[in-house]
C-alpha cells in the first residue's frame, strides 16, 4: 500500500502564546508534531506493518520542520518530504495549502492518506477534506478505528460522541481523532535509523505550480489575546453554607441559574 | 435582485439544532440586507423544520428530501448543497461548526475553489468589510480574518452568536427541490448512540466537567446527576479520560473539545494549561477542588475548596430546591 501522512508542526501544548504587532511570537517556542497528526503517523505505521507497503510523511513548512519529520521517521515512517515554502511571498491559507498538496500528489499513486482531524494551532480542520475533494477520492473525518481488507475499509467515525460504523473503499483520505491509537515513542534504534532514511526537500518551483495560483482567499488582519480573567472568589465557611452561597451567587450575581 | 446568503440547517433526531438559528443570525450580520435562504437535507418531509428556520429569520427555505440523505454523508449532502448553490448563486454561505459542518464545508469550499473561515465566534462590520473573529491555539489567542476573494463562507461555533427571537408570525416560501443523488462512496452501516442520553457537549449551556479528582468511572455519577438537574452536559479533563473514567468523546481541552457554555463547573480538575485552553472562555466558571493551590482557581469566578463527593450532592440538592421553588 502507498500510504501518505500529512503532518504539521505546532507549538507544544505547554507553550504560552505571546502576541506582538498582531502576530504570534514563535522565537524560542518548542514545536511538536501536531498531536492529531501523531495518531496519523502511528496508524500509518500500523497499517503498513499489517498490509505491507510504504509510509511517506509530507509536511509544508520551513527548514525547522525537518525535526518533526525525523521524529516521524524515527517512529517508523519510511520516507519524508518537506515542501519548503520559506521563500514563498504570500502568507497562505487552507486554499493554498491544498493547492500545494494537490500539485504534490498529482503524479503519486495513493491508496491511503492520513491526516490529523485538526491542527491545534489554527484549528480549521479543512485541509484533509479539501485535498480529498481535489484528488477526487473519498474521505472520512474523525476516525477512531480503521480496518482495511483488500480495497475495503471499515471505519469507526466519532460524531460528537456517537460512533458511526462506516464501510468504504480505497483510495481514501481519513482524518484521525483521539482514541484511534496510542502513538509510540521513537526508540533509540529508531532514532539512529531515521537519520539515514530519505528526506526529500521540494520548493514551490519543483511542483507544477505558479505562485499566482497560490493567491489565498482569506487573510488574517489581526491576532490578539483574550482579556485576562480576574481571579475569582474562593468561598469560605462550612461546606453547606458555601454551597448555599454559591447557588445564590450563580443566581443573583452571575445570573446563570 | 438582492444578494442571498445560504444557511445550511442541521437537525438531530428530527429537531433542528440551535446552531442553525445562530447561523441565521450570523448570516444577517454578514449582510443585513441579503435574503437569507435556508437549506435543509433529509429523508422525510422537512416542512416543519423549514417553518422553524423561517420563524428564526430565514426568508425562504429550499429542502431536498431523498432516500440517500437519511444520514449525513459528505457525498450525499455535498451533491444536494452544491446543486442548490448552483441554483441560487449566493454571495455567502453560513453553517454551524459541528461534526457535520466541519465535514461538509471544506468539501464545498474546495469544489468551488473558495475560502472558508471555520469556527467563528464573532462577526463585525468594519466599514464595508465583514471581519470574522475565531479562536486559535484553542482559545489561547484570537484572530480576525477576512475573505479576500469570492463567496463569504463561514462556520459558526455553537453558543457564541445570539440567535434572533422566534417569531411565528413570520412567513416565507418553502420550496422542495429534486436532486439526483448518485451512488454514495460511504455506507453507514450502523450508528452507536453513546452521547444522546444527555445534552450535546458543544451546544450545552451548562457543562459539569470532572478530572482525576473524581477518581473512578463510578465517581462521575454525582456529576451526571448535577448536570441533569442543570439541563447540562458532562465533560472531562484529559487526565480523567486517560485514566479510563470516561470516554474520550467527553474530553475538553487543547486536544478534545473546546466549549464555551454559560456555566462551567470544574470538579476535581487541577487546571493544566491544555485544559484551560478548552474552557477558559466560558462565561462563568466554578471550581470545586480539594487543593486550594490548584491552578483552576486562577480562572474560576467562584471556587469551593472541599471534597467534591461532599460538595456535589449538596449542590445538586440546592439546585433541585431552587428549581422546585422557581
Amino acid at each position: 500500500m502507498n500510504i501518505y501522512v500529512l503532518l504539521k508542526k505546532t507549538f507544544d501544548t505547554e507553550e504560552k502564546i505571546v502576541v506582538s504587532d498582531g502576530r504570534i511570537e514563535d522565537d524560542g517556542a518548542e514545536f511538536i508534531i501536531n498531536p492529531y497528526d501523531e495518531y496519523a503517523v502511528e496508524e500509518a505505521i500500523k497499517q503498513r506493518d499489517e498490509h505491507g507497503g510504504e509510509v511517506s510523511v509530507v509536511t509544508i513548512g520551513d527548514e525547522d520542520s525537518e525535526k518533526q519529520l525525523r521524529t516521524a521517521l524515527a517512529m517508523g515512517a519510511d520516507k519524508a518530504v518537506l515542501i519548503n515554502i520559506e521563500e514563498t511571498q504570500e502568507e497562505g491559507d487552507q486554499f493554498t495549502t491544498t493547492k500545494i498538496l494537490e500539485a504534490f500528489f498529482e503524479d503519486k499513486e495513493v491508496d491511503l492518506i492520513l491526516a490529523g482531524n485538526v491542527a491545534i494551532d489554527e484549528a480549521s480542520g479543512q485541509v484533509g477534506p479539501r485535498l480529498a475533494e481535489r484528488l477526487g477520492i473519498n474521505y472520512v473525518t474523525t476516525i477512531t478505528n480503521l480496518e482495511i481488507d483488500g480495497d475495503t475499509a471499515k471505519i469507526d467515525k466519532d460524531v460528537e460522541g456517537d460512533v458511526e460504523k462506516i464501510e468504504t473503499s480505497l483510495p481514501l483520505l481519513v482524518t484521525c481523532q483521539q482514541g484511534l491509537n496510542e502513538p509510540r515513542y521513537p526508540s533509540l534504534p529508531g532514532i539512529m535509523k531515521a537519520k539515514k532514511k530519505p528526506l526529500e526537500e521540494l520548493e514551490i518551483d519543483d511542483l507544477d505550480l505558479d505562485e499566482d495560483e497560490l493567491e489565498p482567499k482569506t487573510k488574517t488582519v489581526d491576532i490578539f489575546l483574550p482579556p485576562e480573567k480576574e481571579a475569582g472568589r474562593v468561598l469560605e465557611g462550612e461546606i453547606d453554607a458555601q454551597v448555599k452561597e454559591l447557588v445564590s451567587l450563580l443566581r443573583n450575581e452571575a445570573k446563570v441559574l | 435582485m438582492s444578494e442571498k446568503i445560504l444557511v445550511i440547517g442541521e437537525s438531530r433526531d428530527g429537531v433542528l439544532r440551535n446552531v442553525t438559528f445562530e447561523a441565521i443570525a450570523a448570516a444577517k450580520k454578514v449582510n443585513a440586507g441579503a435574503e437569507v435562504v435556508g437549506v435543509l437535507c433529509g429523508k422525510e418531509s422537512l416542512n416543519s423544520q423549514a417553518q422553524e428556520m423561517i420563524y428564526y429569520g430565514a426568508d425562504r427555505v429550499v429542502t431536498v428530501s431523498h432516500e440517500k440523505l437519511a444520514t449525513y454523508t459528505s457525498d450525499g449532502y455535498g451533491q444536494a448543497v452544491l446543486a442548490i448553490i448552483d441554483d441560487e448563486n449566493p454571495s455567502g454561505i453560513v453553517m454551524g461548526h459541528t461534526a457535520v459542518g466541519k465535514d461538509l464545508t471544506p468539501k464545498i469550499a474546495s469544489k468551488l475553489e473558495i475560502g472558508l473561515i471555520s469556527d467563528v465566534v464573532e462577526i463585525n462590520l468594519v466599514g464595508d468589510q465583514v471581519v470574522f473573529t475565531r479562536p486559535i491555539y484553542s482559545g489561547k489567542a484570537f484572530e480576525n480574518k477576512i475573505i479576500t476573494e469570492g463567496l463569504v463562507f463561514a462556520t459558526v461555533r455553537p453558543n457564541n452568536i445570539q440567535s434572533l427571537d422566534r417569531d411565528d408570525s413570520r412567513s416565507g416560501e418553502v420550496v422542495e427541490k429534486t436532486v439526483d443523488i448518485s451512488d454514495l462512496r460511504t455506507v453507514i452501516k450502523e450508528v452507536l448512540r453513546k452521547a444522546t442520553d444527555g445534552v450535546d457537549l458543544s451546544e450545552a449551556k451548562v457543562v459539569v466537567a470532572g478530572g482525576r479528582g473524581v477518581k473512578s468511572a463510578e465517581g462521575f455519577k454525582p456529576l451526571y446527576e448535577l448536570a441533569d438537574v442543570l439541563g447540562g452536559a458532562v465533560g472531562a479533563s484529559r487526565g480523567a479520560c486517560d485514566a479510563d473514567y470516561c470516554d474520550y468523546s467527553l474530553q475538553i481541552g487543547q486536544t478534545g473539545k473546546v466549549v464555551t457554555p454559560d456555566l462551567y463547573i470544574a470538579v476535581g480538575i487541577s487546571g493544566a494549561i491544555q485544559h484551560l485552553a478548552g474552557m477558559s472562555n466560558s462565561k462563568v466558571i466554578v471550581a470545586i477542588n480539594k487543593d486550594p493551590e490548584a491552578n483552576i482557581f486562577n480562572v474560576a469566578d467562584y471556587g469551593i475548596v472541599g471534597d467534591l463527593f461532599e460538595v456535589i450532592p449538596i449542590l445538586t440538592e440546592e439546585i433541585k430546591n431552587l428549581k422546585v421553588n422557581a
